[in-house]
């Protein structure tokens, strides 16, 4: 949207709630591996985040990321998830399999620290993509 | 890397899907480019996993290094190896043709149309080589949601049609998901070799028996099985060329392929699973002769080729629904011949409209003569479809009709008989007009789309829109001539673990 | 009544096909599919169920779990790939929706399909 909706409850209202969805986000990505969580739904709650703060401030605030910005996080997250998969074709194992990843780790954390590190290229990718289809929803509405 | 070959060839377009668009953004003949070695890429490693199935057997590739039932396995035998080949070849052809479909009217721009290519080719590839019917769901999603896209390219009309397609495949693959919950819910798993070994011993036969009717409904809808073909004249009628060539050629064959996969190698021979395919025979017969029938009612050229395509569905799973070797054999054969016909049929009608927009029947008078590349590849595709000697398609109707005869089944020897007939008619009709008939003096002025076409002019297409179609065009002849290598070398050891 | 879940999500999914079969408004024909996918995800939730179990975590030092205690995790793993699955075709459908919009003028199916034929 151009406009800003421009109340003041609205933006106290962001400005407050905006740093804890975003910290909850994080938390959320970062428990997926072996709690409730994970990396679609922390990316969701990111992408979530941005919008609303795109809602009511409008596009002229600089939190607005360019859509060229989300293609490239949403293309980094998932080149992270197959730079994953890869490194452990890299080090002997099969396509994603953790256990080859020369951590020094016992076996179950391996796997924890990998699973992590893809649900972090999977919150990449997700939040790249919300936020891309935000933006193409509303291109449309602002061209009328 | 040789030993990854079945997870190569579904990750690196994958990965090129992702990669192009943001190359894209740089350079469109890089995104191009990239997307071009991405699907090459993808095609050798499968014509290297069918070779080293063929000599060794069965590959079964674990994901994670998780040993199934536990974990998601990639299985790559002879069907599979031989439907990623399939896949790889079309896909890679209708991308080299996509260069010029993709310039001017197109609102997807070069770099998003190339990423959705990808992504397709990446989820019919997944669907071919997953051994998990959970990952199948997932790659069958990707796929269509690709084509979605892909499809509503072709401008105004398209966006409906690809609308319309969307609710009726998402549906279809929700009843697919249903059905394999019924499944899991009997038998505790998703991996497919282990249900198969589970489901005889299934405590309630009405649980696996709607599963099993879940799954062949929403596969049924995806492939355009007569009477749920609803969704596919207007689709494949109004896409951009390459995007109708490459989902006619093998979207539907790869859905068949999944039926084939459930009904005999998951399911027991015989009992519920045999009822389903007597079921799916007589809509195939049904599918044949409808599908034909109002393939010759059409005045629109590409959506003629569409109800061939429902008519054609029908001869393969009528092979499918016979079930003895012959008819599996034609029926196998029948894939790749289709395939690789109707994606000839379809760049050529898409250069026709390019060229000379021309999208009637009607309007395709002399054109023979105009674009004699074109109407030669047409030609020769348009035998093939009719079944005539020495091209694929009559030895696949050949199999089909000794498969029925050996059963005894009149009625589908009569469909099949039938529906080549009607093909014969609608494919010569084009061709009288082309070559028979001149060019209308009047040259009555072209559709305004085609007049504002970037490629509209006197003459032959450009190169890069000829040869994938001459490719196509000289496979459906070499697919006739060396018809009995496919069945010795592919097609019989692809049956070889066919339950019944 | 033990099958209540099951009765909820074949509601869910027989006004989301019936939905889709007679609203004219292809939004609300788009609302309907949301309703019937999420039939679907009910239905693999409630096989996860157990009664008296636990949600499937444990605690470091915890002794080894018995599969009876806890819930089933796979379905809720496979539903979360669903809802995903979703999103992402609510995105195709809005996106190819805004076009259908912009060309027509209207979202209504009989006055699309009557400006298609034009």
């Amino acid at each position: 949207m151009k406009f800003r909706f421009g109340s003041p409850v609205l933006d106290t209202a962001v400005r407050l709630l905006t740093p804890f969805i975003l910290l909850f986000a994080a938390y959320v990505v970062a428990h997926g591996h072996y709690s409730p969580g994970g990396g679609f739904q922390g990316g969701v709650i990111l992408a979530a985040a941005l919008i609303l703060v795109n809602l009511v401030h409008g596009r002229d605030v600089r939190w607005g990321l360019r859509p060229s910005t989300s293609l490239s996080i949403a293309a980094a997250g998932l080149a992270l998830y197959v730079g994953i998969g890869f490194l452990a074709i890299a080090f002997g194992g099969t396509f994603l399999d953790y256990g080859a990843l020369p951590l020094g780790l016992p076996p179950p954390q391996v796997r924890a620290v990998g699973t992590f590190g893809i649900e972090v290229g999977v919150g990449m990718a997700v939040m790249g993509v919300m936020v891309l289809l935000f933006d193409a929803l509303m291109a449309w509405e602002q061209s009328r | 890397m040789s030993a990854h070959l079945p997870v190569l060839m579904v990750v690196l377009p994958l990965a090129g899907a992702v990669v192009v668009p943001v190359v894209g953004l740089a350079s469109a003949r890089a995104a191009r480019a990239l997307a071009l070695l991405a699907l090459v890429l993808a095609h050798l490693c499968a014509v290297g996993a069918l070779r080293v199935v063929l000599a060794n057997g069965t590959w079964r590739y674990r994901l994670g290094g998780w040993a199934p039932p536990w974990g998601i396995e990639y299985v790559v035998d002879a069907l599979a190896g031989g439907m990623a080949v399939l896949v790889s070849f079309v896909a890679l052809l209708t991308a080299l043709h996509a260069r010029y479909s993709h310039e001017g009217r197109n609102p997807l721009n070069v770099a998003t149309s190339h990423a959705l290519h990808l992504l397709l080719a990446a989820g019919l590839l997944g669907i071919v080589v997953t051994g998990d019917a959970f990952n199948l769901y997932v790659f069958l999603e990707i796929s269509a949601l690709s084509a979605y896209a892909l499809l509503a390219g072709g401008g105004a009309r398209a966006e409906v049609a690809a609308f319309r397609y969307l609710l009726i495949g998402t549906v279809a693959a929700s009843f697919y998901l249903l059905g394999i919950g019924y499944l899991y819910a009997a038998t505790g798993t998703l991996n497919l070799a282990d249900l198969a070994a589970r489901l005889p011993q299934a405590p309630d036969a009405g649980v696996v028996g709607t599963g099993l009717a879940l799954i062949v409904i929403g596969l049924a809808v995806k492939i355009a099985l007569f009477p749920l073909h609803g969704w596919l004249p207007d689709a494949y009628a109004y896409a951009p060329a390459p995007t109708s060539a490459f989902v006619s050629s093998v979207m539907g064959k790869v859905g068949a392929y999944v039926v084939l996969r459930f009904l005999f190698f998951v399911f027991p021979a015989g009992g519920q699973a045999g009822r389903a395919l007597d079921l799916l025979g007589l809509a195939a017969a049904a599918a044949i002769v409808a599908g034909s029938v109002m393939a010759l009612a059409q005045r629109d050229l590409r959506r003629m080729l569409a109800y061939s395509s429902v008519a054609q569905t029908g001869y393969i799973m009528l092979g499918f629904g016979l079930g003895n070797a012959a008819a599996l054999t034609g029926a196998l054969l029948h894939v790749v011949n289709h395939a690789v016909m109707k994606a000839c049929l379809f760049l050529s009608a898409g250069n026709l409209l390019a060229r000379t927009g021309a999208a009637g029947v009607d309007e395709c008078r002399g054109v023979g003569a105009r674009l004699p590349v074109t109407m030669g590849a047409f030609g020769v595709a348009a035998v093939s479809m009719i079944g005539l000697p020495p091209a694929g398609g009559f030895f696949s109707k050949w199999y089909l009709v000794q498969g029925a005869l050996e059963r005894g089944a009149w009625i589908y020897v009569a469909a099949i008989v039938a529906g080549s007939a009607l093909t014969a008619v609608y494919m010569f009709r084009v061709l009288e007009a082309a070559y028979f008939r001149p060019a209308a003096p009047s040259a009555a002025s072209p559709p305004a789309e085609a007049a504002n076409g970037p490629l509209f002019g006197p003459g032959e297409a450009p190169a890069g829109m000829l040869v994938p179609m001459l490719i196509l065009a000289l496979a459906a002849l070499g697919l006739g001539v060396f018809n009995q290598a496919l069945v010795d070398g592919v097609v019989a050891p692809a049956l070889a673990g066919v339950a019944s | 009544m033990e099958h209540a879940i099951h009765v909820l999500a074949t509601l869910l999914l027989l006004v989301g096909l019936h939905g889709m079969l007679t609203r004219r408004h292809l939004m609300r024909k788009l609302m309907a599919m949301n309703l019937l996918q999420v039939a679907v995800i009910v239905f693999f939730i409630a096989l996860a169920a157990k009664s008296g179990a636990q949600p499937p975590i444990t605690a470091v030092g915890d002794a080894a779990p018995r599969a009876h205690d806890y819930v089933n995790p796979l379905p809720h793993a496979l539903m979360l790939t669903a809802i995903v699955v979703g999103v992402a075709t609510n995105g195709v459908a809005l996106a190819l929706l805004i076009r259908i919009h912009r060309r027509y003028g209207t979202l209504d199916e009989p006055d699309v399909i009557l400006g298609m034929r034009e």
